[in-house]
């Protein structure tokens, strides 16, 4: 153990005290996560319909669920929003963050038009994110009014491209916030190393591929897991852009379990479906919160 | 730099600021335009006059069901709900944060790792399990019980950005502290809240914006007289008489979001500033 | 002491008394213009019986945001005095054992004698009456701008055929023929006017009401579908997403000719200023004069702990039913009372029409539950065709053969 705070030296009250202090949050968490999750966990095998109920079911909605195409459908959005989300965020907060580093005037100013839209609720920008890209209304009435009469852009009522658009505004959403993690960690690495760099003889963009970015690894795997867990989570964004529409088009887990379980009076399997959303989420955490632990344990 | 590089790195940064600004734009110039400005127009042209009937409509006398009293009363209830829920958490989170990070006892790294999870789950999950223990606690329904929720499932969040924190406070710092004989309290009160300000100021703002927006635990945890701003909001872009007032909804909209982009304009830069002060560390 | 001992039992007081103004609380999803208004008429005749009227109002995709706040309220074991429940959702939610009985209330207002059997049927839950019924809403009705039909020389289609050439002869104007909303709800509603129409009404009840499978699978059922989407180039492309009273206000200003909606839209089209007769019209979805697709609005009313909120919850069970509210509440809904024999000479021409209707196709045994609005199927079953039918309304490559297969497969959810 190298933490200098030797628990062996503690009186008894020091010992027990952080505990103790922690203790309720640890309940809370106890109770309302893990409580929780298997409460979810145990509906899923139940038959429970408009209310829970507790008749055992097997696998009975597990079984339903895969075979429901809308699901599935639920489930590629998820691959295709996630990947375009979270790739798409990640380039241009980072591009932004490279070139906001350049020793802008205005910067502030600029940084805080990045970071806005984070601020706000998609309950909000939902009403001007369908107006703009309705194409009645929006871009591509614009378009048109200005003479580019063989313009379309339809994707929001396209039940082929409808997932893109929650891209877009999902990207618009959080793209600022990834500019800060990646500005605050650019502003965090030691100017001599540049420098240094810079006298080897070394180009700009050289230096940021080969020695700035490398150094920012641990706020890569931060973003990323912040990215993913909006991604998974993404429910206001789909609800107030598309509804999960046209039709089931742009459906996503977190709009399928909330459909099944709530509006329908399916709750088992949208207990089913919530697990294996868990189940997805676990897959990613666990083993970052385990390279965490092991890594805070070594320091 | 050359000069055209630089001309570069400023156009791009002003485009993508277009591309942010555009939706908020929109928003504005709708909410200060009449219906008839806004048949005449289309979604970018300018006001020819500007109104702010649609704000006043929509801040005291637009429907939002039967009642109609417009955005007013929600937005108090979600005042009344936010600065309890936002103070809670925080404090709860710096503490815990400080115990994980200074106070370490066997498995205290699982304990973390425990509560971190939290982050991560759905919240549909919780709906209606949560639900019920409202119930049992006889809060359901109230502006108490929305406190309490807020501050469950912010707790994660808060305990990591205080946790990942105070890992950069040098240990030594405390170790002469506790020579000199300071506890736990002490410790805490004296050195180590003192060099938070940067981190506090992350997670209020966090917090605050998480809070202020939720929609979910809004609609499901609330009833008419303690429903927060999101669901008056909601409400009211769905009371649609037979002519969509969409000057209306664009200033209620704005209404709902200008606490949180105030925060931003004002104290965004110590978000940025703190969140390089360590918060995102590891 | 003593006058804080005194100025205590005051404040108690009045208290209690406070309490005794009846607080009832409704849970509905009555938000836009004339249905606002419907519901605000419900209130103030609640509050002149001395009880407080709780506005619990959640706007949003029919209901689905005010059914989640329901769901959490009952579990939490503080359900509203009263929720929008309709159709076999009464039944599940009797089911669930959350639902108070109404019968003294049914009773000492004679609910047997006025409300005709259908209705009845529908408000008991196990021979106890446990939701209180507010109007009758036709959904198979066409809304028509005469205007337009006049400029191409069309009268109101009552057959497919004519209902086909005139949209044609309108595209060939310029007109939009037909105003669509295009929301899970909205599809449904369409498609089933269409079975009906297409179909006739023992193939309707075969389909949407038994679910029988042959019949899920038919040659009919591939017509119907195929009808069904033959109305989409007669709409516009960014009718995606669109709320149905947004449609509506497309034919009251001219933009679309027609729109298939239940009554409710009348609402609307009254809220505008609009004359029925003149500045719209109101017939029967083409193929379905003689039949009757019918959506009973009606109010469950749960089992409270507060016994002072009960005496409220009776009042307002009393109030829903009774004359003068079905009179104004229908007035503004533009749905008809539920009341047998009811007034009708304030009613205008659909409302009359309608009335009419109801009576000659309930004895002809042609009035069958609307699938769209959750009467006929209970919801989980319901959700899985409104699936089917959106995914097939959208996607232009599915066939009306596969549709059909599909529509089969859902019909088999539980």
């Amino acid at each position: 153990m190298s933490s200098p705070t030797q628990p062996a030296q503690y009186g008894f009250a020091e010992r027990w005290l952080p505990r103790l202090v922690l203790a309720p949050s640890f309940l809370l968490t106890l109770i309302f996560i893990y409580g929780f999750i298997t409460w979810n966990g145990y509906l899923s095998f139940t038959s429970s319909r408009l209310l829970p109920s507790f008749n055992w079911a097997g696998l009975t909605q597990y079984h339903a669920l895969f075979a429901l195409e809308r699901w599935w459908v639920a489930v590629k959005n998820l691959f295709i929003f996630g990947g375009l989300f979270i790739g798409g965020a990640m380039a241009i907060g980072i591009a932004l963050a490279i070139l906001l580093d350049q020793k802008i005037r205005a910067e502030g100013a600029l940084r805080t038009i990045y970071l806005y839209p984070m601020a706000l609720s998609f309950i909000v920008t939902g009403t001007a994110w369908k107006w703009m890209l309705n194409p009645g209304l929006g871009l591509e009435k614009l378009m048109h009014d200005w003479g580019f009469t063989n313009f379309t852009f339809d994707w929001l009522v396209n039940s082929d491209m409808s997932i893109y658009t929650v891209v877009i505004a999902g990207l618009w959403q959080s793209s600022g916030f990834v500019m800060a993690l990646f500005l605050a960690g650019l502003r965090g690495i030691d100017d001599s190393i540049i420098k240094a760099a810079q006298i080897d003889g070394a180009s700009l963009p050289r230096i940021y591929w080969k020695i700035i970015l490398p150094a920012l690894r641990p706020v890569f795997f931060s973003t990323l897991m912040i990215l993913s867990h909006i991604a998974i989570k993404s429910f206001d964004l789909v609800v107030a852009l598309t509804g999960g529409g046209p039709g089931f088009a742009s459906d996503v887990p977190a709009t399928f379990m909330y459909a099944m379980a709530f509006t329908r009076g399916q709750m088992g399997l949208g207990a089913a479906s919530a697990t294996m959303m868990l189940m997805t989420v676990a897959a990613m955490v666990v083993p970052y919160l385990y390279s965490e632990l092991r890594r805070s344990r070594n320091a | 730099m050359p000069k055209f590089w630089r001309g570069v790195v400023y156009s791009a940064l002003l485009l993508a600021a277009l591309y942010y600004l555009l939706p908020l734009y929109v928003m504005v110039i709708t909410s200060v335009k009449t219906m008839d400005q806004i048949r005449a127009g289309n979604l970018l042209s300018f006001p020819t006059s500007i109104s702010f009937d649609a704000w006043s409509k929509a801040w005291s006398s637009a429907c939002t069901g039967v009642e109609c009293g417009g955005l007013k009363p929600f937005f108090w209830n979600s005042v009344r709900m936010v600065i309890p829920a936002v103070l809670i958490s925080t404090s709860l989170g710096a503490l815990n944060g400080y115990i994980l990070s200074k106070w370490r006892f066997p498995h205290s790294e699982l304990t973390f790792a425990l509560i971190l999870f939290g982050v991560f789950i759905p919240f549909q999950v919780v709906l209606l399990p949560m639900a019920q223990t409202l119930g049992w606690f006889g809060i359901a329904r109230s502006v108490t019980g929305l406190v309490f929720v807020h501050c469950v499932f912010g707790l994660a969040s808060t305990t990591l950005f205080f946790r990942n924190y105070y890992v950069g406070i040098p240990d030594e710092l405390i170790k002469a502290a506790r020579l000199d004989g300071a506890g736990f309290w002490r410790i805490f009160f004296r050195i180590v809240l003192p060099m938070s300000t940067p981190i506090v100021m992350v997670v209020l703002i966090w917090q605050f914006t998480q809070i202020w927006n939720d929609f979910l635990f809004g609609v499901v945890f609330s009833s008419g007289d303690s429903q927060p701003i999101t669901v008056g909001l909601n409400n009211l872009a769905n009371t649609s008489t037979t002519v969509k007032e969409y000057n209306v909804d664009m200033s209620a909209a704005l209404i709902a979001a200008l606490p949180t982009i105030l925060v931003y304009v004002f104290a965004g830069k110590y978000f940025v500033r703190g969140l390089t002060a360590g918060a995102v560390k590891g | 002491m003593q006058t804080l001992r005194i100025t205590l039992c005051a404040a108690a007081m009045t208290v209690a008394f406070a309490a005794n103004a009846a607080e009832v609380e409704v849970l509905h999803w009555w938000t836009s213009g004339g249905e606002a208004k419907a519901a605000g008429e419900l209130k103030k005749m609640l509050e002149a019986k001395g009880d407080k009227w709780k506005d619990f109002a959640v706007a949003g995709g029919a209901g689905e945001n005010a059914m989640t706040a329901l769901k959490t309220r009952v579990v939490s074991g503080n359900p509203p005095a009263a929720a929008q429940i309709k159709g076999p959702a009464i039944q599940e939610w009797g089911d669930e054992g959350v639902l108070t009985s109404l019968d003294d209330v049914a009773k000492a207002d004679g609910w047997d004698k006025v409300l005709p059997g259908v209705v009845i049927n529908t408000m008991k839950y196990k021979g106890h009456y446990v939701a209180a019924p507010v109007n009758v809403h036709r959904v198979n009705w066409l809304w028509v701008n005469p205007e337009l039909l006049k400029k191409v020389g069309a009268k109101a289609p009552t057959t497919w055929d004519a209902f086909f050439k005139t949209a044609e002869a309108l595209q060939k104007a310029g007109i939009q023929p037909v105003a669509y909303g295009g929301q899970p709800w909205q599809d449904a509603t369409v498609f089933e006017t269409v079975l009906l129409g297409v179909g006739g009404v023992d193939f309707y009840k075969k389909t949407l009401v038994n679910l029988d499978q042959g019949a899920l699978k038919s040659a009919t059922m591939v017509k119907v579908l195929e009808t069904y989407k033959k109305i989409k180039p007669l709409t516009d492309k960014n009718s995606a997403g669109r709320e149905w009273n947004l449609a509506t206000s497309m034919v009251i200003n001219g933009k679309a000719a027609m729109q298939f909606m239940g009554d409710w839209a009348k609402g609307e089209f009254l809220a505008a200023g609009k004359v029925p007769g003149k500045d719209f019209l109101c017939v029967a979805a083409p193929g379905t004069a003689n039949a009757y697709t019918f959506n009973i609005d009606s109010f469950a009313m749960f089992k409270l702990s507060n016994k002072d909120a009960e005496k409220g919850q009776k009042d307002l069970a009393s109030v829903l039913v009774s004359p003068q509210f079905q009179e104004i509440f229908n007035l503004n809904k533009g749905s008809i009372p539920v009341r047998l024999g009811a007034d009708m000479s304030k009613f205008d021409e659909c409302g009359k029409q309608s009335a009419k209707d109801f009576a000659a196709d309930s004895k002809s045994g042609t009035l069958v539950p609307s699938f769209a609005h959750g009467m006929a199927v209970h919801s989980a079953t319901q959700g899985a065709i409104y699936d089917v039918v959106s995914q097939f309304w959208n996607d232009d490559n599915m066939t009306a053969k596969a549709a059909a297969e599909k529509l089969a497969v859902a019909a088999k959810t539980m």
